[in-house]
């Protein structure tokens, strides 16, 4: 830790690692309910659970962002933070207004928090990820800008890194595209066309500028391959994500209602989408086996170039699997986009994120690198979280083969349920799956209280290697 | 990539002209569909029951566990198109309402959706907007009734 501000960053990232948590428990609530159905139920019924899942990730993933631009941009601008207290009072703010949403979601009906928290004044809630509150939205947005005005200035007032300049205008770009989840026509059509607008945008839109400045930060400081190149693979690398991922956003618009040409338009320009995902895979083996230095943070390699491998077969390979409109036809909301949408978000956005929190999380606590105790023990999460997640992904991807051609690629279709019920085998591997992936999430949280000698310590000020 | 002929420039004005010109295709496209979509979502039978079926519909958060035109969760049935598969116009009001208001089954171990204790006036309206979706154009989307 080269400024003494970065230390912001740590609060952010143990919030996120404490909601990730939230989030499995209740993804192996939802996993359960999926083959005992009426497991706690009423209690917590499953669109509940749901929620909480997927609204956890978007916020712990949003702090990780949070807490990797606290600690970057600063490193990048050679200067310390314009405000650390506004960002931790920021960060109290984020944390109660989620906790507050997530506590309501548990606590009430949810047609309860609709009318407690006067959804009717300005109705946003009840749409799939965008389901918090409406004066929650407003908090988001609040401590969006605060956040965006905080980095922004140390940016302005500092050296402007390639890095930095992208990793701006993602969050810039997350910030704005958020706004589209205030506008709410009465008519579905274009209500689902706009809500893409966040949700697509996002994760195939200026999240993976995100994506690519974290990487690219982390590269620079492992590899000490020099910035001119890295640079300019992160340029290619953007480029070709906004060229392919927007026009890319018809890939959504086959079936809605939206005219038959987006069909074309969604095919082509998707179909290009695995590109920017295939040029990180190369990129980050690329930097590695190009290294200058060996640095002593074995993990963090690890993780670096386990994002690219997996966001590359998550959102690559297995978005590539359905994105074409006569496949898609038959796998649109199936068991195949869940197989998907788990191992592209865990592949880009989990792992990007356990990535800078690997690196930047010894600096801030002093240190290069962890024991190698620690380490070992991080790297079995490692490996056991993406091994369990590639099979998740696989038990999904059987149920959801099954269930196209049981319910919809045949002249004689099965009812849903009846479907549900015959594929039940792979919910129950799912569940088994997805209880491995919890003990490698056990033992990533012992890896940060495993102490081991610290040969590697390193004095306050003295990590700068770059 | 270290080679001097693609120089970093080069990579950076390719990330700007090409993200400025796609996004402005963007909206091309999305300006021709705004303008093809009253055809397909006929918009003039968005009555105030409708209208407020939508709210109800999302105010129940039903989207947490149904598909609606293929979007939403994958753990109960389809719904974009549930008005025509009970029925249509012989059937298919009575039977989502009455469906709603006998929730939760109770069956052991099966799914169970939930008693929301909607008024008859948010029984009507709730219908009125599933019957609206099942006469969107989704391009013969899904591929047969069981949606
Ligand atoms: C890291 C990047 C990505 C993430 C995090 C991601 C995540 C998701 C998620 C969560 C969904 C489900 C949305 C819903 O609930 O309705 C989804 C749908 C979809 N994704 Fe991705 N995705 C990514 C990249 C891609 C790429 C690169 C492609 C294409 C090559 C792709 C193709 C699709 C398609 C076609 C659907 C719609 C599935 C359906 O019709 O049901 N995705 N994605
Ligand atoms: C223990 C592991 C997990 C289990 C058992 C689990 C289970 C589930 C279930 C049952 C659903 C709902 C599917 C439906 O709508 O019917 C779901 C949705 C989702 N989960 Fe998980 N999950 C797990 C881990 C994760 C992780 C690690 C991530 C993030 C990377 C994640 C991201 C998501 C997303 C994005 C959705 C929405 C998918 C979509 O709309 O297509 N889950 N999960
Ligand atoms: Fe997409």
């Amino acid at each position: 830790m080269q400024y003494s501000s970065q230390a912001v960053a740590k609060p952010y990232f143990i919030a996120a690692i404490g909601l990730f948590v939230g989030q499995i428990l209740f993804g192996l609530i939802m996993g359960l309910q999926y083959v005992v159905g009426d497991f706690l139920f009423p209690a917590i019924p499953f669109n509940i659970a749901r929620m909480v899942h997927t609204n956890l990730l978007i916020v712990w993933v949003l702090f990780g962002f949070m807490g990797a631009a606290y600690y970057l941009i600063p490193e990048e601008a050679e200067k310390e933070l314009h405000s650390p207290l506004l960002a931790i009072v920021l960060f109290w703010t984020f944390l109660i207004a989620g906790v507050l949403t997530i506590l309501g979601y548990l606590l009430m009906s949810y047609a309860k928090l609709a009318a407690f928290t006067g959804n009717s004044f300005l109705p946003t809630m009840g749409r799939e990820f965008l389901e918090q509150p409406t004066i929650t939205k407003i908090g988001i947005v609040i401590v969006a800008l605060g956040f965006i005005y905080n980095v922004g200035m140390t940016v302005l007032q500092g050296r402007k890194t390639v890095v930095n300049l992208v990793l701006m205008t993602g969050l810039i770009g997350l910030a704005v595209m958020f706004l589209f989840s205030f506008y709410n026509p009465s008519n579905l059509v274009l209500d689902k066309y706009y809500w893409w607008w966040v949700v697509h945008l996002w994760v195939e839109g200026v999240w993976e500028l995100i994506l690519g400045s974290i990487l690219a930060f982390v590269l620079i400081k492992i590899t000490g391959v020099d910035r001119e190149v890295i640079e300019k693979w992160l340029y290619v690398i953007i480029a070709m994500a906004l060229i392919t991922g927007i026009i890319g956003t018809g890939h959504h618009y086959y079936w809605i209602g939206t005219p038959e040409y987006w069909q074309w338009w969604g095919s082509v320009f998707s179909a290009l989408e695995p590109l920017p995902f295939f040029l990180m895979t190369v990129f980050a083996f690329n930097m590695v086996n190009r290294r200058r230095r060996e640095h002593p943070n074995k993990a963090a390699t690890l993780w670096a170039l386990g994002t690219a491998v997996m966001a590359f077969l998550g959102a690559g390979v297995w978005g590539f699997l359905h994105t074409l409109a006569p496949i898609n036809y038959y796998t649109h909301g199936t068991q195949i986009t869940a197989a998907h949408g788990h191992m592209a978000f865990y592949g880009a956005y989990v792992m990007i994120v356990l990535t800078i929190i690997s690196y930047a999380m010894p600096l801030l606590r002093g240190r290069a690198a962890n024991s190698n105790k620690a380490q070992v023990l991080e790297m079995w999460s490692f490996w056991l979280m993406s091994i369990a997640m590639v099979f998740i992904t696989l038990f999904l991807t059987a149920a959801g083969i099954l269930q196209v051609y049981l319910q919809r690629a045949t002249d004689t279709p099965l009812a849903f349920m009846a479907v549900q019920e015959k594929v039940a085998l792979f919910y129950w591997l799912r569940e088994t799956a997805g209880l491995v992936f919890f003990i490698g999430l056990v033992i990533y949280l012992i890896s940060f209280f495993v102490t081991g000698e610290q040969k590697l310590a390193v004095p306050a000020g003295a990590t700068a290697m770059n | 990539m270290s080679s001097e002929i693609f120089t970093k420039s080069m990579a950076r004005n390719i990330y700007y002209g090409g993200s400025l010109f796609f996004i402005l295709l963007f909206l091309a496209l999305t300006f021709d569909t705004s303008r093809a979509l009253p055809n397909r979502d006929h918009r003039e039978n968005l009555t105030p029951e409708v209208i407020k079926g939508k709210a109800v519909w999302e105010e129940n958060n039903c989207i947490g566990c149904h598909t609606l035109l293929g979007e939403g969760a994958y753990y109960a049935p389809e719904l974009g198109n549930v008005y025509l598969r009970r029925g249509g116009d012989q059937g298919g009001t009575d039977f989502i309402k009455a469906w709603i208001k006998a929730m939760p089954t109770g069956a052991p171990g099966r799914r169970q959706m939930p008693q929301f204790n909607l008024t008859d006036e948010e029984l009507d309206a709730i219908t009125a907007f599933l019957k609206w979706t099942s006469q969107i154009n989704t391009a013969n989307w899904p591929p047969n009734r069981e949606g």
